[in-house]
């Protein structure tokens, strides 16, 4: 029996269900202390000094730190897209001469009970001078320090000729487009608990997510510690999305403190720091045009956006403005482009990546400008996208853009097939026609669809060592990391297919850096690609490993051996004699092990299609998501119930987005969405039924299985789709320039009087 | 600090006796003072329903409620579900059907639901998703929790 494709239950479940997981905040460990961080209360000022005096006074108080504790160590580095002249952007641990966002940690307090280190970090006083903060990003910049202005980096992503594409262009059609900032937002908090193993002199970082291998070396690096002086172990973790697991400053100082007190610390962040201090993303503004012919086709785009980065460079670097600029083409031919991002630092929190970055903002640009040449020239907005489809037989398609090093290359692709894979399976005409019957009625009803490419299973390496064990029990060890997403039943499917063994048999060992020298974590998409390839690979190897060893014992040939029901046997005697594996592994010393390292150079490129069905109720501007579709093509489905679940968790915060999530920030830079009852995220009440329609049509040549990535298609295109369905159902093209389309925002645009659409037509 | 007091109350049918300050919320007297750590804290405002446990078998926000007003009560938790080695129908559905991913909503979905399908077990699905949608999921999309719901209120009804 094969496993691949199949729908079975997850491995991880068990310990989920019954209480028994192991969150960070779980953990405990004799001698243990607490990390309370003390925050910024302004966005921007000059820190002068403290006033401790209280907070020393009060008898719980083991410890108090302020920036002039840790200033030798240095601000955390890039972990992906750096280039020159970030370096004077990075976060210090705790803030020296300046604060510069609202939650900036100031000064650290250590207490045995978290309630007491929340008290005393009540007491402690900072000193601060405020400045005006710098809040918009397409203000001109101004001084991130004296000499050094508030424009980061200026990304630029180009190729054709674009003035000749203006120049015999028949419309110009321009938009002003922006996103809010959203964030990922886990439900579980961020934790780190650092303890320090006296015998072996070895630090162990509990907490770890996401990258667990990059975050440890790099505190190693900071802290001047020997490699392997620090081990980080991942063990249960409430969700990633981007955010969760990137090196943020509580993480290195729960280590510094643990290695200079001397004892275990846990830092756990409560939900009001978590959403001021954690990463967001998504705070763009685009003004983009587009040259076209008369019948739509796009002869050029020409796209300039400002990108908020807020008070500091983190880990991420300029990724999300890379990616924002090389994606934002998509599924179209567009012979001439330009987009030119500036990254702008401001006042507010620190941005990183949340799901799908640079390319739920990059579709929403693209697929609004695309409805806008339609909706100006007067054609069916389907038969736009037709026609600057890239064709299936210009597979594989080169972009000649790169990004995150890697060269842009549309591996596979139908996406026309697609659509009408799409159209047939929704009933296409049927809804259009429910849709114009009910707005005949009255009723402010309306589907709007954006189409999308996304990437995934960045390299460059991913190393997997399979071990059988001496009970016969078979372990996969990856650097892989799982933030929720169903690693483990799916590399246990692609090995138990690969051995030829039951999955009952595997268990998978990830996020520990102990376990395995080297891994890239868990992010764009890549575990499924990049491990799973390793996986097949280290299988395939073991697999003759095991036959070899087998041959002897059975006094055969190894060509003449296969594994069944979990023994290995002689091919076409099936009564013939048998070897468990456990005895296998016996006679080989123990237990038989194979590594294997997959490496590529090129990502693979997945692609889909959202489709939003919305009713607008006039009175109050309230929008309802009364239906929602995927179409998705994945090249290769390893679980098909697990693939679903990406996408429909992933078009829900893509509702969430489009119409609810926002961080709102005053006029003095004070961060207005510090609690769940500000920070609106979709309930079960906001959401409809969502249809997914995954298909395998485009299997990738890039690796053994043919597989591409399921984390991020359910988000990438949802703001488009509905942006779209909202300017349908209200009979107003191009209403909808910003995201959320909240209540009020909405309620304004409806006292617009006529067309909303900016455009000029070429004489 | 303050002083403590002592209370007394009965979780998962074993009577517990904790000694606790009186600010102290019944999510971390579950947590902390009796260990049972399946119970998360999502966002100890109110909100999330993370931290939702049966208290006299209601649903009720562990983050929202000091021990000390849980004195004598009868508390339920996702550690007392299961029977040994049998899941509990609502956790079997939850496996069967994908309702879970990071697992970190879960203990409280699995503590709302189980109060919901209690007080109601003929409930129709309009009024499930009402009584769904106090608790935030950032994985799943919701659409895996309610049909392990109404697969588990279908099993719980044979």
């Amino acid at each position: 029996m094969s496993y691949i494709g199949q729908s079975v239950r997850r491995l991880e479940d068990r310990p989920l269900l019954t209480g028994a997981g192991r969150f960070a905040a779980d953990l405990k460990f004799p001698g243990m202390i607490h990390m309370r961080v003390v925050r910024s209360p302004v966005a921007f000022g000059r820190l002068n000094g403290f006033d401790l005096t209280s907070a020393l006074a009060h008898p719980g108080t083991i410890a108090i730190w302020t920036g002039a504790d840790v200033a030798d160590i240095p601000p955390i580095g890039f972990r992906l897209t750096p280039v020159p002249g970030l370096e004077p952007y990075r976060q210090p641990v705790l803030a020296q001469d300046y604060v510069r966002y609202v939650g900036e940690p100031i000064a650290l307090v250590f207490a045995a009970d978290p309630y007491i280190a929340e008290d005393i970090a009540d007491l402690v006083a900072p000193d601060i001078e405020p400045l005006p903060p710098l809040l918009d990003p397409t203000t001109p910049p101004g001084d991130f320090m004296p000499g050094l202005g508030t424009e980061a980096a200026v990304i630029t992503k180009a190729y054709g000729d674009l003035g000749a594409a203006f120049a015999n262009a028949y419309a110009v059609v321009e938009l002003e487009l922006s996103t809010a900032r959203h964030s990922g937002v886990p439900l579980e908090t961020r934790g780190a608990i650092a303890v320090p193993d006296g015998a072996s002199g070895v630090l162990r970082m509990y907490g770890a997510a996401k990258v667990p291998h990059f975050n440890r070396q790099t505190i190693e690096t900071m802290l001047g510690l020997p490699a392997g002086g620090i081990h980080l172990h991942e063990g249960h973790v409430g969700g990633g999305f981007g955010i969760r697991g990137e090196l943020y400053p509580e993480d290195v100082l729960a280590c510094v403190a643990a290695l200079r007190l001397g004892r275990p610390v846990k830092w756990i962040e409560d939900r009001y720091e978590h959403l001021m201090t954690a990463n967001q993303s998504r705070g763009q503004i685009h003004r983009v045009c587009a040259a076209v012919d008369e019948r739509g086709f796009i002869l050029g785009l020409d796209d300039e956006f400002w990108f908020d980065q807020g008070a500091y460079i983190r880990t991420h670097g300029v990724t999300v403005s890379d990616l924002t600029a090389a994606m934002l083409a998509g599924p179209y031919v567009i012979p001439a482009f330009r987009s030119v991002g500036h990254v702008r630092l401001t006042n507010k929190t620190p941005c990183g990546t949340y799901r799908a970055p640079g390319r739920f903002e990059g579709s929403f640009v693209r697929e609004r400008l695309v409805d806008a040449v339609a909706a100006q020239l007067g054609l069916d907005p389907i038969a736009v996208r037709r026609r600057n489809f890239i064709r299936k037989n210009a597979m594989p398609f080169r972009r000649e853009l790169e990004t995150l090093g890697t060269d842009i290359v549309y591996d596979t692709g139908d996406y026309e097939g697609l659509l009408d894979k799409f159209f047939a399976r929704i009933g296409w005409d049927a809804l259009r026609t429910d849709v114009a019957r009910r707005r005949q009625a009255g009723e402010s009803v309306g589907l709007g669809m954006g189409v999308f490419v996304e990437k995934s299973g960045l390299g460059p390496f991913d190393d997997v060592r399979i071990i059988i064990e001496s009970d016969g029990r078979v372990e996969v060890v990856t650097g892989a990391a799982s933030i929720g997403q169903g690693v483990e039943t799916v590399m246990a499917q692609i090995c138990a297919d690969g051995l030829g063994v039951g999955l009952d048999r595997i268990r998978v060992t990830h996020g520990q850096t102990d376990r395995i020298a080297r891994g890239l974590g868990a992010f764009a998409s890549r575990v499924t690609v990049m491990t799973g390839a390793a996986v097949t690979m280290a299988a395939a190897k073991l697999r003759a490993e095991l036959f070899a060893v087998a041959a002897q014992l059975l006094q055969t040939t190894p060509d003449s051996l296969t594994i069944a029901d979990s023994r290995v046997v002689v091919i076409d005697m099936p009564d013939g004699p048998s070897l468990d594996l456990a005895a296998v592994a016996q006679a080989a010393g123990g237990e038989i092990a194979a590594d294997a390292t997959f490496t590529t150079q090129h990502m693979t490129y997945p692609y889909g299609i959202h489709l939003a069905q919305v009713r607008v109720e006039r009175d109050s501007a309230r929008v309802t998501v009364e239906r929602f579709f995927v179409a998705y093509d994945i090249g290769r489905s390893i679980n098909p119930m697990l693939v679903e679940g990406q996408v429909v968790g992933g078009a829900v915060q893509g509702i969430g987005a489009a119409l609810m999530e926002e961080f709102v920030y005053d006029a003095a830079g004070q961060p207005l969405s510090v609690t769940f009852a500000d920070y609106l995220m979709p309930t079960i009440a906001e959401i409809p039924a969502i249809d997914v329609m995954v298909c395998e049509d485009a299997p990738t040549p890039l690796n053994p299985l043919g597989v591409k990535g399921a984390g991020e298609a359910g988000i990438n295109a949802a703001g488009a789709a509905i942006a779209a369905a909202v300017d349908d159902a209200l009979g107003r093209p191009g209403l909808v320039r910003q995201l959320p389309i909240t209540p009020v925002r909405l309620y304004e645009l409806l006292l617009e009087e006529g067309s909303s659409l900016p455009l000029r037509y070429k004489s | 600090m303050s002083d403590k007091i002592a209370v007394s109350l009965t979780v998962n049918g074993e009577s517990r006796r904790v000694t606790v300050e009186p600010r102290r919320t019944l999510g971390d007297a579950l947590r902390e003072d009796c260990g049972l750590t399946g119970t998360h804290l999502g966002c100890e405002h109110g909100v999330c329903g993370a931290c939702t446990v049966l208290v006299d078998d209601a649903p009720v926000r562990s983050c929202l409620m000091f021990a000390v007003q849980a004195e004598g009560a009868r508390i339920r938790t996702v550690e007392g579900l299961a029977d040994g080695d049998t899941l509990h129908p609502l956790q079997q559905a939850f496996w069967d059907h994908h309702g879970l991913q990071c697992g970190f909503c879960t203990p409280g979905f699995l503590m709302l639901a189980v109060g919901i399908l209690e007080g109601n077990p003929d409930i129709g699905e309009a009024e499930l998703r009402e009584a769904l949608s106090s608790n935030l999921c950032r994985c799943t999309g919701y659409q895996n929790i309610l049909k392990s719901v109404l697969a588990a209120a279908a099993a719980m009804r044979r």
